[in-house]
């Protein structure tokens, strides 16, 4: 497979700056997650990666070598389309077939029907293969532009949004599948999304964009624990990371309008008031906590369940395992993980600690 | 907002009004107008000629219809000269219709593409389609002429002495009314044509490109099978149409010169109103015209339907 290397890509539409200056590397065999709200830019570099749009600035390279002046099926890419882009028409067979019917390519029948076969089994499409694709649920019409793009072995997988349009259920299942499949092949994959559960569980590194700017890159943990601003711890993690208005005042932190006292770390140097970041799951409710709040709002999911705890003005969320056995409006007490906090300062960028 | 019935005072009134007419009549006065006018000039002329096919009859001679059973029908499936004018009239629609859909498909293909003006160029390729026959048959008469006609000078011809007469000479007639039929046809062809070709995503040429699929794969596999269901229709509509071919044709050449352009429905005229009145026998070629011209829609129709399924 394919290392890729974007440097310094800049693209505008008339008065929109859509990408500003956008690098990053994909290293062989890495799958890359570009995490992003709509609107950041992640499809338009999917696009120009595949050359379906041509940058205003900087350059991409494939293993080192510019494509910047190739044309998209020179590229060798292989792309999966948010809408399930199937030749009507066409049966699903001979849909899976068409990459690898290219003139440029000249495959013996018996190869194609050797692979298409192949990876109509692996995604469990093999029943179909005779079908129309017009006749096709959502998620079979899915599973084929998957397939297309997989029975080649291009040099890149680009998926935008492969899962979006599919019900909850069928996008784990199929989650799962994609996830097998890139280990199994160790195929160079970018995918992008922005549901920051697929990246989590998908991505090697997870690069996020926000407006057009690459704001962060790391593997999920990094991103997790370690969020550069609040814009980005805010993007993953549900629920999101309690972010608290604060100030110091030497030794201690006290977290605005409410009761919430912590010493403040050694190593870390903050300003006179900044941005206090707690996950959920440091929150932990428990008898001898050391703070107390009045339960405001219960959501039991099932496996776990989501304390709104309210202390003074401030409402802090909490997730513990299962049903939890408050009722609304009691006193609870909670201690919050030390090591586990992040700072901000008052921009929203990560202060060391 | 509050929600639900609290009757105020300024409404109620107008409400009251209302009720005097009831829903019920409301329907009754709009629905039958239309369906008075309707059963008078459509559905009653269709029963009565049915009947008078059947018939001997004249309207001038002042005689009561005479029943002929199925007389009439067999004298005009026997005659040498119907037969000559149907399969004229095949290849007036042949002609017509391939051109229209040819050049009109062109267009589309053309004109999708959006540049500078093309919203302008597009209105301007529609308006033969707007204007009346009658005016568009008398001014192509002009422009025809071969003393004075543009026409002659714009396909090399300057010397009026040896140019062809469009609409005199028996074996250009026919041509000269394909020709406008053409001209005024076309815009309507493109313009179903350009609606279907604006529905087909992007995504799927993009998913060709990457997919390496030549130009030519691209217009048989995406933008041919998703435009075929409107151009068929478009097809289907000029069919009837040129089967039905009267105005241009009248206001052209009328039929001549001799029976060069005489198609049915001129015929059917010529049967029904000149010489003897024949409204029986003229009665049952309509009929006729209407039992082809159902039966070819059928195929057509059923050839939309195997296009839409793909």
């Amino acid at each position: 497979m394919t290392h890729v290397a974007l440097h310094n890509i800049v693209k505008r539409f008339k008065q929109v700056t859509a990408l500003n200056d956008v690098s990053f590397l994909i290293a062989d065999g890495e799958f890359f997650v570009l995490l992003g709200p709509t609107g950041a830019g992640k499809t338009t570099t999917l696009r120009i990666i595949a050359g379906l749009e041509k940058q205003d600035a900087g350059s991409v390279s494939f293993d080192g070598e510019p494509v910047d002046g190739l044309m998209p099926a020179d590229r060798d890419v292989a792309f999966v389309f948010q809408q399930y882009s199937l030749y009507p028409t066409m049966s699903v067979y001979d849909n899976l077939a068409f990459p690898l019917r290219s003139p440029l390519r000249k495959l013996p029948e018996a190869d194609i029907r050797r692979r298409v076969e192949q990876v109509a089994e692996l995604l469990r499409i093999h029943h179909l293969l005779d079908r129309k694709t017009a006749r096709l649920s959502g998620g079979e019409m899915q599973r084929v532009t998957i397939g297309r793009a997989l029975v080649r072995q291009p040099r890149l997988f680009l998926m935008d949004e492969p899962l979006s349009n599919l019900d909850a259920k069928l996008r784990e299942a199929l989650r799962v599948e994609l996830q097998h499949l890139q280990k199994s092949r160790t195929s160079t994959t970018l995918f992008v999304t922005h549901d920051q559960i697929e990246a989590l569980t998908l991505a090697d590194r997870i690069g996020v964009l926000d407006q057009g700017r690459l704001i962060q890159v790391g593997t999920p943990t990094d991103i997790y624990d370690r969020p550069v601003t609040t814009f980005v711890a805010q993007l993953v993690g549900t629920p999101r990371i309690n972010l608290l208005p604060a100030v110091r005042d030497d030794g201690t932190l006290h977290v605005k309008d409410s009761s919430l006292k912590l010493p403040v770390p050694a190593q870390a140097a903050l300003p006179a008031e900044f941005l206090l970041g707690v996950r959920p799951e440091d929150v932990r409710p428990g008898s001898g906590g050391e703070f107390t709040g009045r339960l405001a709002l219960t959501e039991p999911l099932g496996a776990e369940t989501i304390l709104h705890i309210r202390s003074g003005e401030q409402t802090l969320l909490s997730i513990v395992p299962g049903i939890a056995p408050f009722r609304l409006g009691d006193e609870i007490c909670f201690t919050i993980q030390r090591d586990r906090l992040h700072f901000f300062d008052q921009a929203g960028v990560r202060l060391p600690s | 907002m509050s929600a639900l019935p609290q009757p105020n005072p300024t409404s109620s009134s107008s409400q009251r009004a209302r009720r005097q007419i009831s829903d019920r009549t409301i329907l009754h006065l709009f629905i039958w107008p239309t369906l008075i006018l309707l059963i008078l000039i459509n559905i009653f002329p269709l029963f009565y000629s049915l009947y008078l096919s059947f018939t001997n009859y004249s309207v001038i001679s002042n005689k009561p219809p005479e029943w002929v059973g199925f007389a009439n029908f067999i004298r005009m499936l026997n005659s040498e000269e119907m037969w000559s004018y149907f399969a004229l009239t095949g290849r007036y629609a042949l002609l017509s219709v391939g051109l229209q859909t040819g050049i009109g498909f062109g267009l589309a293909l053309l004109l999708r593409e959006k540049f500078k003006a093309s919203g302008f160029l597009t209105t301007l390729i529609l308006i033969p389609m707007m204007l009346s026959p009658v005016v568009v048959g008398l001014f192509w008469k002009l422009i025809f002429n071969p003393a004075y006609g543009i026409f002659n000078y714009l396909i090399g011809f300057t010397n009026p002495a040896v140019a062809p007469d469009w609409l005199a000479q028996p074996d250009l007639a026919l041509f000269a009314i394909v020709i406008v039929d053409v001209w005024m046809w076309t815009p309507f062809v493109m313009l179903l044509c350009l609606s279907g070709l604006s529905a087909i995503p992007d995504y799927l040429y993009e998913a060709a490109a990457i997919d390496r699929a030549s130009s030519w794969f691209q217009f048989w596999r995406i933008t041919l099978p998703q435009v075929a269901p409107l151009l068929l229709i478009a097809v289907l509509f000029r069919t009837i149409e040129a089967f039905k071919a009267f105005d241009v044709v009248m206001g052209l050449t009328g039929g001549g010169p001799g029976t060069a352009t005489n198609t049915v429905a001129i015929e059917i005229y010529r049967q029904a109103f000149l010489g003897q009145f024949r409204t029986g026998r003229a009665s049952a070629l309509a009929y006729i015209v209407l039992i082809i011209i159902i039966a070819v829609s059928n195929l057509y129709i059923r050839q939309i339907n195997r296009a839409r399924e793909g």
